[in-house]
């Protein structure tokens, strides 16, 4: 059912195609002339990616809270801050997420609420949407300030009965305010995880993560992640980069939140401006 | 060489650079007249400075000459270019800061100001550079540019700038780039001895030039500093927002906030009521009514935050002239009488000053106008002999009167020593210091009256043993920190009854 694209749909698409910027400053026939191919071979922009065959695509259609036969909510703060002492509350109010003009907003508010001082929302397709193997993208305009982490990644769909890191986790995009510039994408299994985990920077030249829409995504095949922004692969890494079992032969599920403080990103501080909001123009799965 | 011509024009009042500029512009204009209309863009080259100045003609720096809050002036030699040290070569423009003594200028200030149409900046997004300083770290500089001794209508000013003893790159946001087709002022610095304790110090900068990072974002213009404020104006006031701490701030890649102090041009105000206030494109505002206006602004569409709310009583209560002759009177300011010369109305004492303003033209009448108000003087050109004098007069206005009024008034010779002043209180005195007797009771005053008070000249007294012969130096202090929005003073003359 996903798989044939309304019209709007492919509009939205092409607006989105990086270069068609680049060339704006050419000549008005010559934009229409690439507008036109363009819209004939969507996926062929990124010559970085291989799979094209649509299994999912969550555009944020409709108004109000995301569907609920996709997404879940985690509520709370977890254990521990959700194991790195993260500074939010996650609730499911509207204030802190919901879906608006085709795109999702993750909202943090600065608030005092149950105990936090900060409020703000976390997803996941666990149990309704899991994947073994694909390309996994999403496009997003980033929050800014000093504590503000939001991320982009997947957890093992065992989650559940193999405790982490054993599970797996991939980390499609993770980002700090305080480093408007950079991204990493990163995997955590067994002997590989938090401070060790496998990672990599991704920087923008002349550009940040917070002026406009950049795509996300990941290629992930047997025993191989690519790493990707927009049309550029920036990592690969297999079996033999990492020092430990490889856990990523197996479904995962998909996670999308915006975590305030913590162990990583340190506090928000005085110059942090709140709410900030990471927007999500959409999450598409391919084959 | 340029030495000369840079005193000459520093020399020259500004409105003169002006007529000569918009001469060289005709001429300029009258060749181009007949080229290709496409040849009308201005020249776009980025750098200013990198092993040499670029494309900035012979007589481009011009150092900031003597003025009312600086009698003294920055020294005119500052700027040299260094052989020795450079980033990334061994070329760099050198500036030695003057200690703060020194008698050919206290600091160092500039700006480089280039002849002609000046440059399309459109393109760019940041004025960039590296720079160091010796023998040590340095703070509280002074970058920008935007400055052309005309009206400096795009002016754009980081404060509070460290430099420290290895090269490090500095970025000047561009507050709003399409406004810049034709600029002129290339760079602007000025540099003192506040955070050396006096000691001078050099410093250098390299790879000055303009740039398109893209990577700064998240501009947020404000108000007073983002604070919504309101003041009372008069029919016929005229001021300008940048009185109103104009800025834009921005996120640099490096995640660090750089705030930018921006000109009112760069902005675009809208008065709430434009028959109580006009606001010009140049941020110049026209009191032109009773009643209440809001001013708000936005810079690129992007809206300020805070706002100065004027409010219009009607027209500014003229205090009334002096009745004693112009022969009893030794007069410091007033406009019934001939006043006797002074360097300045707002000494502007750091650091621990913050008063602003000094004098201003209300309905035609000169009056002291002071903001912010915690202490003031006034100095006199030459000492005066105040021996036959019995009184010290003085009018004051205040348009809201705080609950605390304590007021300290004095006057001394600045070059007799220690404990050679008189003092009095207006309104309170709360540390019941004996040395200040009360003069005129905090009850005596009414909002929006001028109040006249007068101050008999103490005989010669243990305690504080006035210089009858040579006061140089008159200041008032808001000694109780009570809140004293604005202060008007006028008909400021000593007397003989």
């Amino acid at each position: 059912m996903y798989k044939i694209f309304k019209q709007e749909k492919m509009n939205k698409i092409n607006k989105n195609l990086m270069f068609i910027k680049a060339i704006l400053f050419k000549s008005f026939l010559s934009v229409l002339t690439l507008f036109v191919i363009s819209s004939c071979s969507t996926n062929e922009k990124q010559t970085v990616v291989t799979k094209t065959q649509l299994v999912m695509n969550e555009e944020f259609d409709v108004d109000g809270a995301p569907k609920t036969e996709l997404w879940s909510y985690n509520l709370g703060t977890g254990n521990n801050g959700w194991g790195n002492n993260e500074l939010q509350y996650y609730t499911d109010a509207s204030q802190n997420i919901k879906v608006e003009g085709g795109m999702l907003k993750i909202t943090a508010i600065k608030e005092s609420y149950m105990g936090s001082g900060y409020t703000s929302a976390r997803i996941l397709t666990k149990g309704k949407f899991e994947q073994k193997y694909g390309r996994i993208e999403a496009r997003i305009k980033m929050p800014w300030g000093k504590g503000l982490w939001p991320a982009f990644w997947m957890l093992g769909a065992n989650s559940d009965t193999v405790i982490w890191p054993q599970c797996g986790e991939i980390d499609i995009m993770e980002y700090l305010g305080s480093k408007p510039t950079s991204m990493f994408g990163t995997v955590h299994g067994s002997g590989y995880s938090g401070g060790n985990a496998i990672s990599k920077n991704y920087t923008l030249i002349n550009d940040r993560f917070d002026n406009d829409f950049h795509v996300f995504g990941i290629e992930w095949g047997e025993n191989y992640i690519n790493y990707y922004v927009d049309d550029k692969l920036y990592n690969q890494i297999t079996p033999k980069d990492v020092p430990g079992e490889w856990v990523f032969n197996q479904p995962f599920y998909i996670i999308l939140n915006m975590a305030v403080g913590g162990n990583f990103p340190g506090s928000p501080n005085a110059e942090t401006v709140f709410p900030q909001t990471m927007t999500i123009d959409y999450v598409r799965v391919y084959q | 060489m340029y030495k000369n011509i840079v005193i000459k024009c520093s020399i020259i009042k500004f409105h003169k650079i002006g007529l000569c500029l918009l001469s060289f512009l005709f001429v300029f204009g009258c060749q181009t007249d007949d080229e290709n209309l496409k040849d009308t863009k201005n020249s776009d080259t980025a750098e200013v400075f990198i092993d040499a100045p670029a494309g900035m003609g012979t007589d481009f720096y011009k150092p900031y000459g003597p003025d009312a809050s600086n009698p003294v002036g920055s020294k005119f030699t500052a700027w040299t270019i260094d052989k020795k040290e450079g980033y990334n070569s061994a070329i760099a423009m050198r500036f030695d800061v003057p200690n703060s003594d020194n008698p050919e200028g206290n600091y160092a200030g500039a700006a480089f100001i280039i002849d002609g149409v000046g440059r399309d900046l459109t393109s760019y997004d940041a004025l960039t550079f590296w720079a160091k300083s010796s023998p040590h770290g340095v703070t509280n500089l002074e970058f920008g540019f935007g400055e052309d001794f005309g009206e400096n209508k795009y002016q754009v000013t980081i404060k509070g700038v460290s430099l420290g003893t290895t090269w490090a790159k500095y970025i000047i946001p561009m507050p709003d780039a399409s406004k810049l087709v034709k600029e002129r002022g290339m760079f602007r610095y000025s540099a003192n001895t506040q955070g050396t304790k006096g000691k001078g110090f050099i410093f250098w900068i390299d790879e000055l030039k303009f740039e398109k990072l893209g990577s700064l974002a998240q501009l947020r213009p404000l108000i007073s500093n983002g604070e919504d404020i309101e003041d009372i104006k008069f029919l016929g006031n005229s001021f300008s927002m940048a009185d109103y701490s104009l800025s834009q701030t921005f996120n640099m890649a490096s995640g660090v906030n750089q705030k930018v102090t921006a000109a009112p041009s760069y902005f675009s105000f809208v008065s709430s009521n434009t028959d109580v206030a006009t606001v010009s494109d140049a941020g110049i505002v026209n009191i032109v009514g009773i009643g209440i206006s809001k001013i708000t602004g936005s810079i690129a569409g992007v809206s300020a935050v805070g706002s100065l709310t004027v409010k219009v009583p009607g027209i500014f209560p003229i205090a009334s002239d002096p009745i004693l002759p112009q022969s009893r009177v030794i007069s410091v300011f007033s406009d019934k009488y001939a006043n006797i010369p002074v360097n300045f109305y707002n000494g502007y004492w750091q650091p621990y000053q913050t008063t602003e303003g000094g004098l201003t033209v209300i309905s035609s009448q000169n009056v002291l106008n002071y903001t912010k108000f915690n202490f003031v003087g006034t100095g006199l050109k030459n000492p005066i002999d105040i021996s036959e004098m019995t009184h010290f007069s003085v009018d004051i206005l205040m348009l809201e009167l705080p609950t605390d009024i304590d007021l300290l008034l004095t006057f001394k010779n600045e070059s007799s020593k220690p404990n050679t002043f008189q003092q009095n209180r207006i309104g309170q005195n709360y540390q019941l210091d004996a040395r200040a007797p009360v003069v005129f009771s905090d009850t005596q005053f009414q909002a929006g009256v001028w109040a006249t008070i007068k101050v008999p000249i103490r005989p010669k007294s243990d305690i504080a043993n006035l210089d009858k012969t040579g006061v140089s130096v008159i200041i008032i202090e808001n000694i109780k920190s009570s809140k004293v929005k604005t202060l008007y003073m006028d008909n400021m003359y000593f007397y003989k009854e």
